[in-house]
């Protein structure tokens, strides 16, 4: 594995042992879908595709590939036994509703108010919000799944977002290839540090104010 | 029974400057042989209505990419390169709206409503201009209600009464575009006879569909994913 994949597997499965059996979660596009690979098998867990169903499963061969099942991608995907479809309207009413349990999305910015900037860069990468808006409005628990620091070696968590939001306040953990941090109402809170580094490291490599739990443990 | 028109007759009734509604989902559940039928016939200044730009060369792509679309009404543009471009140049209008909210504003028109309450987008760019109404301490936006002079949708069984069976995750936003439009257009894999779609298993009501279009052999295969 390159050192991405290990950082970006990393990430992955400390998401994945997040969520408790029968949890209904939704993956976001890019990182976040790797989390399907990685999901305990002893425990039930439903993914929601925001395109229309719930039953989300792998990548079928090419074989079997069905023109009328694709991921919010648009990529082909097969469905568990279990699944079901919808439509659009149900789909978001599913999501704003407070029916899904988790969502898990990349992030440009995240701040220590739990503020999520993730759907545009003025000027430059503006490809829409898509369903990222009501997900993280209507989810019981917003995750992020993000590289500690951006390809310029910034770290994107912040003590306040400089792009235009996706969400005010609704982000409550954020996780890294270096640490798992929850949001609360005092500020983030470090819970978790990747094996391989130090709570000074991570400190250091963190814009935002981090207060360290009492509890700190590894991941 | 609703009239059956080829691709050429439904896209010859759109002329410029037409609203459009397009169900499907980033290519899955497009009805590509209407969408190919308007790139023939030359409509253009169109206001189309859809979940996302797809990719540049395949259906609503295309209607993007050569230059007949003024405005675009959608939740995202990602992975069509050519209608970033043109939102920057500002040569085309891109109105960006949460997709749960688009849905929602369509619905409201389908159904007779002023609009709906949503907390999508409170405390973003997308409440810009719009009404905040607060209900039970709980803040919300005022979305109104979007309509259409045309819906195109898509199944994979429509009955001659326009009743739609529409597959798996081709749903979308089929169903609730044929609510919101003066006319809708329902292109189908497959027609039938009103009484061959077990009654239990249709996703569209007949009554919302105003002309049935059967969609063209090599539309109904093709794949369209990367």
């Amino acid at each position: 594995m390159t050192e991405r994949e290990i950082k970006r597997t990393r990430i992955a499965t400390r998401i994945a042992n997040e969520f408790p059996d029968g949890a209904l979660v939704n993956l976001g596009i890019g990182m976040p879908t790797l989390v399907a690979n990685f999901l305990p098998k002893d425990k039930t867990i439903l993914l929601q595709s925001e395109n229309g169903f719930i039953g989300l499963g792998p990548k079928p061969e090419e074989k079997d590939e069905d023109r009328d099942l694709v991921n919010a991608g648009g990529n082909p995907v097969t469905m568990l036994p279990g699944g079901c479809f919808f439509d659009s309207v149900l789909s978001f009413s599913i999501i704003r509703g407070r029916h899904v349990d988790y969502t898990v999305l990349g992030a440009l910015e995240v701040d220590e108010q739990g503020n999520l900037a993730n759907y545009m860069i003025p000027g430059k990468m503006v490809p829409g919000m898509g369903g990222a808006m009501d997900l993280v409005v209507g989810a019981k628990t917003v995750v992020i799944a993000m590289e500690h620091l951006n390809k310029k070696g910034q770290c994107k968590i912040l003590k306040k977002c400089s792009l235009p939001l996706t969400a005010k306040g609704e982000v409550d953990i954020i996780v890294t290839d270096m640490a798992f941090i929850r949001v609360t109402k005092k500020g983030l809170v470090l819970e978790e540090i990747a094996e391989n580094t130090t709570v000074e490291e991570v400190l250091k490599n963190t814009e935002a104010n981090l207060t360290v739990a009492g509890n700190l443990s590894k991941f | 029974m609703k009239p059956i028109k080829t691709p050429q007759e439904a896209a010859a009734d759109i002329k410029d400057n037409s609203s459009i509604m397009i169900g499907g989902f980033m290519c899955c559940g497009h009805p590509f042989s209407i969408i190919n039928a308007i790139i023939e016939t030359g409509a253009k200044n169109l206001t189309l209505i859809t979940n996302d730009a797809g990719y540049p060369d395949i259906g609503i792509g295309k209607l993007i990419c050569q230059n007949r679309t003024k405005k675009l009404i959608v939740s995202h543009i990602g992975l069509n390169p050519v209608a970033g471009n043109k939102m920057n140049s500002k040569e085309m209008e891109v109105v960006l709206v949460p997709q749960g909210t688009l849905a929602e504003r369509i619905r409201a028109k389908g159904a007779g409503l002023g609009g709906v309450l949503t907390p999508t987008g409170i405390g973003t760019e997308v409440e810009t201009g719009k009404q905040k109404i607060t209900v039970m301490e709980k803040d919300y936006l005022l979305e109104t209600p979007i309509e259409a002079d045309f819906a195109l949708i898509q199944a994979a069984v429509c009955d001659k009464y326009g009743n739609c069976f529409i597959n798996k995750s081709a749903k979308n936003f089929n169903l609730v575009m044929a609510m919101a439009a003066k006319t809708v257009i329902v292109e189908a894999d497959k027609i039938v006879e009103p009484g061959e779609i077990d009654p239990e298993q249709i996703t569209v009501p007949g009554v919302f569909i105003t002309a049935i279009v059967q969609a063209k052999k090599e539309d109904t295969v093709q794949k369209v994913w990367n």
